[in-house]
């Protein structure tokens, strides 16, 4: 018997997620002096590219077919192991390794189907999207060491749950440079102003949507569909971090989490609405700044 | 013979017989001491001669004079090139070769700029190519993601690093020049307002000046000081939109989303003085076609003060935002030298500090009679021409601001005379790109045998693709942006 508990994760962000890219949207047009999207907008995009048709370049092999299968496939299954509330459908000791590398899986073949198209543009998006992946998967794995050190828990959600008050209280500042790692993480894994800008339309500036220029239809809606229900796991990510919701009762913890989700797509809308761009020579120094927080972490959590 | 320049002031004429006729190597040899001492070509153009040669005629600007020297030589089939020893010759000789069939020998890359050919396929040409294994080679148009206008460029990569970027326009080419022939015909003017549809006003003026210089007509003060107003209303939205463009480029949310609406308010107020934002038929050969009312000026100036407070806030965003700055610093460099070599003109040339403005060279019009100040700013970067921009903004709104104070009484329209027979006429304006010039000359019926149009672009763009060495691909559109050329001025 399935527990409703255990598979709310990933039913909240196959549900939700595509909400938060309306909601960072509305941010945008707010501080724009717009009115903005419908909050839903996504949800009807992906509806409306789920009925269309696919159309495949002759250059193309079954590379380019199984990538938005495939990445959508794998971050379905992170969803299952990064836990929302206390506990998730997949949990065991060392879950974290399986996830990130997961994520890389994701990565890969959305580099490859980009390769596969034979296109300079997808080629030159797929480089850069290696060359700083390369540079964030460190500070990544830092940041979630440094969580099981301190919690003395090798699985998302026991060290999750055990990020107590008391803990922060000990161990403040440990745990706000993990934060920080984290959020640099969020906004470059996830193609966000400063790193990279999901609303251009230069091809030549782009870096995650250059990958994905020759997909349509249907396969594309897995795309940005995998795309959405990423950013909703990072946003958790942070949040399990930032909150010591594992000591509330269930429920209340679960909602104050997809609460704190959602204004983390705000702060994610403010930050887009606020700077610009970094040039694309300097993004690895943004990298290396988060994996710097995320020594420094380890570097803590290791002397107490 | 003449063995001195012909000496022209800007929306002036003189007898084409006047018009100095040398051999080639005196011609060359001239030229080239003109250049070394700091003129350079505003225009140089072929004009087809009964017995089958070609008449070329250089039009020199001397800047430091504020005068035109006009010489010209006969050829046939081929002449030497002067494109060598002077860069800035490159895309003339290469159109003259196109237009005429001639040959511009030792030019060192010699092939078509427009594509004009009845059977050659735009665009399909040999590249400039970098051999190696870890360069590629990346194809950008001529279709683009965004609504602008055709154009191809290739780049020469080593990774992220563009060595060589090699720019293929005439997509939209449509024989302007061919149709000009001919005129003062009906259509003439429609077909200048429509040169560079971004820059109507400023062609439209240039063309006017040509035919009050060759009519010999005295345009009202009044009209002097409406077309001053619609020249820069042009140049404010235009400006306003660029860096609201560059804002975007660089996904800074703020000024991109306030300058598209600015922009509008500043073509609005073109509309207010015309009926059209782009200001379409408002100057006429010897006029303005509309007035400004009395009654209307109250509110054209609180409109005015009410859009430049506006972009005063959008442009003040982007000097005060750190992440912006970093990003336009060091971007897209030019020398100087580089800019004098190339002949660059307008914010591009003034953001490497070359202080290269036709409203104080070569005034003409209501420049005669008020000052502008010429904006420069010396980082030769994006920054540089962003700033420049920001400048020109001020001064033209305070310009507009005086205009508006006293408007002469009287007529905005005068009588315009036929063309004088046999005559040549060289008209400038600077547009919001830069300078607009425009070269006649009319038959022995009065007619106009040959009109040269030069489109700021014209210059530039050799100036974009040599900008972009050096620099990261990622970094072009930001590049472009910043000269913001025109397609169609280009391609004619």
């Amino acid at each position: 018997m399935i527990n409703l508990k255990e598979i709310f994760q990933p039913l909240a962000a196959m549900l939700l997620a595509p909400l938060l890219f309306g909601i960072i949207n509305r941010v945008k047009a707010f501080f724009a002096g717009r009115r903005g999207q419908p909050l839903l907008q996504s949800y009807y995009d992906l509806w409306k590219l789920l009925n269309k048709g696919a159309v495949y370049s002759t250059t193309t092999s079954w590379v380019f077919r199984a990538s938005p299968v495939v990445c959508l496939a794998a971050v379905v299954i992170v969803a299952c192991i990064i836990p929302l509330g206390a506990r998730n459908v997949i949990s065991f000791s060392g879950d974290f390794v399986l996830a990130v590398y997961l994520l890389g899986l994701m990565r890969f073949f959305m580099v490859i189907a980009a390769l596969d198209t034979g296109s300079s543009f997808e080629g030159m998006g797929a480089s850069r999207e290696v060359q700083f992946s390369m540079l964030a998967e460190p500070a990544l794995f830092i940041g979630l060491a440094v969580l099981a050190r301190l919690t003395s828990s090798l699985s998302l959600a026991q060290a999750f749950s055990s990020v107590t008050p008391q803990v922060w209280a000990s161990h403040c500042a440990t745990l706000l440079l993990v934060a920080a790692a984290f959020v640099i993480i969020l906004l470059a894994e996830n193609a966000r102003i400063p790193v990279d800008d999901p609303n251009t339309h230069l091809e030549l500036t782009m870096i995650h949507e250059v990958m994905v220029l020759d997909n349509s239809g249907p396969d594309f809606a897995f795309i940005m569909y995998a795309a959405a229900i990423k950013l909703w796991l990072f946003s958790v990510l942070l949040v399990r971090v930032l909150l010591p919701v594992g000591s509330m009762p269930g429920w209340a913890s679960v909602l104050v989490s997809i609460t704190a989700v959602l204004l983390i797509a705000v702060l994610v809308g403010i930050v887009e609405s606020c700077m610009a761009r970094l040039r694309l020579i300097k993004v690895p120094h943004l990298l290396f700044s988060a994996a710097a927080l995320a020594i420094l972490a380890l570097v803590f959590a290791f002397r107490d | 013979m003449n063995d001195s320049f012909l000496i022209l002031h800007n929306g002036n004429m003189a007898d084409i017989g006047l018009l100095p006729q040398w051999p080639l190597d005196e011609f060359t040899r001239r030229v080239l001491a003109q250049v070394q001492e700091g003129a350079r070509i505003a225009s140089f153009f072929g004009c087809p001669r009964p017995n089958g040669a070609v008449l070329l005629i250089m039009v020199l600007a001397d800047d430091d004079r504020g005068v035109f020297k006009l010489a010209s030589v006969e050829v046939k089939e081929r002449f030497a090139s002067l494109t060598p020893q002077v860069p800035q010759a490159h895309w003339f000789e290469r159109e003259i070769a196109e237009q005429f069939h001639i040959c511009p020998e030792g030019h060192p890359w010699l092939k078509p700029i427009r594509f004009q050919e009845e059977n050659s396929r735009i665009g399909v040409t040999n590249f400039f190519r970098v051999e190696g294994s870890e360069i590629h080679e990346v194809a950008v148009g001529p279709v683009h993601a965004g609504i602008i206008e055709p154009g191809h460029f290739r780049f020469q990569c080593n990774g992220e690093n563009v060595l060589h970027l090699e720019i293929s326009l005439g997509y939209q080419h449509r024989g302007i020049e061919q149709a000009m022939a001919g005129s003062p015909l009906k259509r003439s003017l429609h077909y200048v307002q429509t040169a560079a549809g971004d820059t109507t006003i400023g062609h439209t003026l240039a063309y006017c000046q040509l035919l009050e210089a060759l009519g010999r007509c005295h345009v009202p003060a009044r009209a002097h000081v409406l077309r001053g107003i619609a020249l820069e209303l042009e140049r404010l939205a235009n400006h306003t939109g660029d860096l609201g463009a560059l804002a975007g480029d660089i996904g800074y949310l703020p000024t991109a989303s306030f300058c598209g609406r600015i922009r509008g308010d500043f073509l609005n107020l073109t509309a207010m003085l015309c009926g059209n934002r782009f200001g379409r038929n408002f100057v006429r050969p010897g006029g303005t076609m509309f007035d400004l009312d009395e009654s209307m000026a109250p509110e054209f100036r609180a409109r005015l003060d009410a859009a430049f407070k506006d972009v005063t806030n959008a442009a003040d965003c982007l000097w005060q935002t750190p992440s912006v700055l970093s990003r336009f610093d060091g971007t897209g460099m030019l020398s100087k030298e580089l800019c004098h070599q190339l002949g660059l003109v307008g914010p591009a040339a003034r953001a490497c500090g070359v202080d290269r403005d036709c409203r104080y060279d070569f005034a003409g019009g209501i420049f005669s009679f008020k000052q502008v100040p010429v904006a420069t700013w010396d980082t030769c970067d994006v920054f540089g021409r962003a700033y420049v921009r920001w400048l020109e903004i001020q001064h033209s709104t305070a310009l507009i601001r005086d205009l508006l104070e006293a408007i002469p009484a009287g007529s905005a329209s005068a009588e315009l005379a036929q063309p004088l027979a046999n005559k040549i006429a060289v008209s400038v304006v600077e547009g919001w790109r830069g300078e607009i010039c425009h070269t006649a000359i009319t038959d022995a019926q009065g007619r106009i045998e040959r009109c040269k149009i030069v489109d700021p672009s014209f210059h530039n763009w050799m100036g974009l693709a040599v900008a972009m060495r050096n620099q990261q691909i990622s970094d072009f559109p930001l590049c472009n942006k910043s000269f913001n050329l025109s397609y169609c001025g280009h391609d004619l």
